[in-house]
């Protein structure tokens, strides 16, 4: 009590800490402000704008001038599909990778440094070696052809998307299997020992025990993957540069583009709707996980 | 047969498919590495001859298309890079320039911010860390159209600001140490209150010291993610000589093959170097990305 006196009458304890709060955070509440809020708030007024200098409030015009254009069509539609084709197939692939590597057999320490490197990797640094395997008279092929498989254009037709799928989960896979890692090591062991002398076998005890108690790291995995699904654009870029096959066209092609004409109202109309997409399939994964804990508890 | 032999026998078999899929998906993981390796240390012509499709779209009669055993082992490649060839060095330093700055800079933020956001009570606080989580899951194709358009307003497109200054105030660094200092007992700061220690002193003599773990977990997947970096530069930067290895690499001219596998090997070593020290503090903070 002696000390909240020695601060004076004028300052309470409790304005001093929200005062030291606010000075803690204020570099990154100025820097946040000023590079994502307050141009934020600028980026909502070009989607409703019109015009250079003189602007004209337009209303919806801007939404519907992206929906006419076919390239952003195109680079909204392979994103999406790249997003639903690529999710599943990761979160199976990291899941299967935690689920042997939480067993305890020899070596795994050595499979999981292993398996994490990709995520460390830059992606331009053997993005050569990519360019070589699905070169068209390249190294896949060329194994393809001993089995009398005629040669495919890897990157140069709707081939590329598996390919970009394919280096998305190389890279990606050592994040999510972490995350599922951590989340198998929190279910409790004693789960499993009751449920083997109730007689369950290891397939009943993978779905009743295992699946249930992941399902919160496993919905942050499928945020986190959708997230990186957006992405892809870097090895898109690397792979095939500014004008890859139109498979793989994606939502960054198309706002680069739009960088480079500088059309600002036609970017932030973009933006705005992909937070509110991104924002809808996060919602929606995070009230489904909120149930799924209710029905749990 | 009785039954503990068929057992032990099943999972003999069970342990021999387990071992097999995992050396398959780590040579697969692997594979990209160690063909960079071993082509860094051929000679020119090999490597050229070896992959002559690349350029020509003609292939050798026999040639597979891909070499992984040099006819010659060299380190002449490596010598190139580093002493014939300047614009390597400079993209290099590119790189450098740019990743540095944002990882020390996103450090002092974010240590500073996070210690308010985790034990500091201050009006809009749970407001402001949730805008906080929602920016940080949004894309770049979200965030880079406010960046550039502040970028544009403070002149600053065309410098290496216009990617670093951004980078350094991204959300991500708060949230990881906030998830990191939560931890920490809120005893330990009311003792250091008690004791008449003020925020400054509780900052650095109790939270920071603790917190050593966390902030080489964010220094390295900050790091890990800016080397990378590709989108920002493509559009914040005027001029291709002031791009990154990350950005170039992919443009390399397909005559110098010869130099561009060892290119690849120098500009992968940092981020080996950092995952071989660093490799627990990583997994560390990435089961600390996961949201609670």
């Amino acid at each position: 009590m002696k000390k909240q006196h020695s601060h004076g009458p004028f300052l309470k304890l409790k304005t001093k800490e929200a005062l030291a709060g606010l000075g803690f955070a204020l570099p990154s509440l100025a820097g946040f402000g000023l590079f994502f809020v307050v141009p934020f708030f600028l980026s909502l007024y070009y989607c409703f704008t019109e015009g250079i200098g003189d602007m004209r409030f337009v209303g919806l015009k801007n939404f519907q001038s992206l929906f006419q254009s076919s390239s952003f069509r195109l680079a909204l539609k392979n994103t999406l599909r790249f997003t639903v084709l690529s999710l599943p197939l990761i979160f199976i692939v990291s899941l299967s990778f935690a689920l042997i590597l939480n067993t305890k057999m020899k070596g795994l320490p050595f499979f999981r440094s292993l398996f994490i490197l990709p995520l460390v990797i830059p992606v331009a640094s053997v993005i050569l070696v990519w360019q070589i395997v699905f070169h068209d008279k390249g190294f896949l092929n060329t194994v393809l052809s001993f089995w009398g498989i005629p040669a495919i254009d890897w990157l140069n037709s709707e081939n590329a998307l598996a390919i970009l799928i394919m280096l998305y989960i190389w890279k990606n896979c050592g994040y999510n299997m972490i995350l599922l890692l951590a989340g198998l090591n929190n279910i409790p062991k004693e789960y499993y020992e009751s449920a083997r002398i109730d007689g369950a076998g290891s397939l009943l005890c993978f779905w009743k025990i295992t699946l249930p108690y992941l399902a919160p790291s496993g919905f942050f995995v499928l945020v986190i993957s959708i997230i990186n699904a957006f992405k892809v654009f870097r090895e898109s870029y690397q792979l095939a540069g500014n004008y890859p096959h139109q498979s793989i066209y994606m939502l960054q092609n198309f706002m680069n583009n739009n960088f480079h004409n500088l059309s600002l109202q036609r970017l932030s109309t973009a933006a705005l709707l992909m937070l509110i997409i991104i924002g809808l399939l996060v919602s929606f994964l995070f009230r489904i996980e909120a149930r799924m804990r209710r029905n749990l508890s | 047969m009785s039954i503990i032999i068929k057992r032990s026998l099943s999972q003999g078999i069970r342990k021999l498919f387990v071992y097999t899929v995992l050396v398959l998906a780590a040579i697969l993981l692997l594979f990209p590495i160690i063909t960079m390796l071993c082509n860094a240390m051929m000679e020119s012509r090999e490597v050229i001859e070896a992959y002559a499709f690349l350029g020509s779209g003609v292939k050798i009669e026999g040639n597979i298309g891909l070499k992984l055993i040099p006819d010659k082992v060299t380190l002449i490649q490596y010598y190139n890079v580093l002493f014939r060839k300047p614009t390597f060095l400079m993209m290099f330093w590119n790189s450098v320039i740019i990743t540095v700055p944002i990882v020390v800079g996103q450090i002092v933020v974010s240590v500073l911010g996070a210690y308010a956001f985790a034990k500091l009570k201050f009006p809009l606080r749970e407001p402001l860390f949730f805008t906080y989580i929602i920016v940080m899951l949004m894309p770049f194709q979200v965030t880079l159209v406010p960046n550039f358009i502040m970028l544009r307003q403070l002149k600053l497109l065309g410098s290496y600001a216009a990617v670093i200054l951004p980078g350094i105030f991204s959300t991500f660094g708060v949230f990881l140490l906030r998830q990191f200092m939560v931890q920490i007992p809120d005893e330990y700061c009311e003792a250091a209150k008690m004791d008449g220690a003020g925020y400054f002193f509780t900052f650095f003599k109790i939270i920071l010291p603790q917190c050593k773990g966390a902030v080489a977990s964010l220094a390295i997947l900050v790091f890990i993610d800016n080397w990378n970096i590709v989108e920002q530069p493509l559009i914040f930067l005027d001029n291709a000589s002031k791009y990154p290895l990350s950005v170039f690499l992919s443009q390399i001219n397909l005559s110098e093959l010869g130099v561009a596998f060892a290119c690849g090997v120098l500009f992968m070593l940092p981020a080996l170097l950092v995952f071989l020290y660093g490799e627990n503090y990583l997994v560390e903070g990435i089961q600390h990305s996961g949201l609670k």
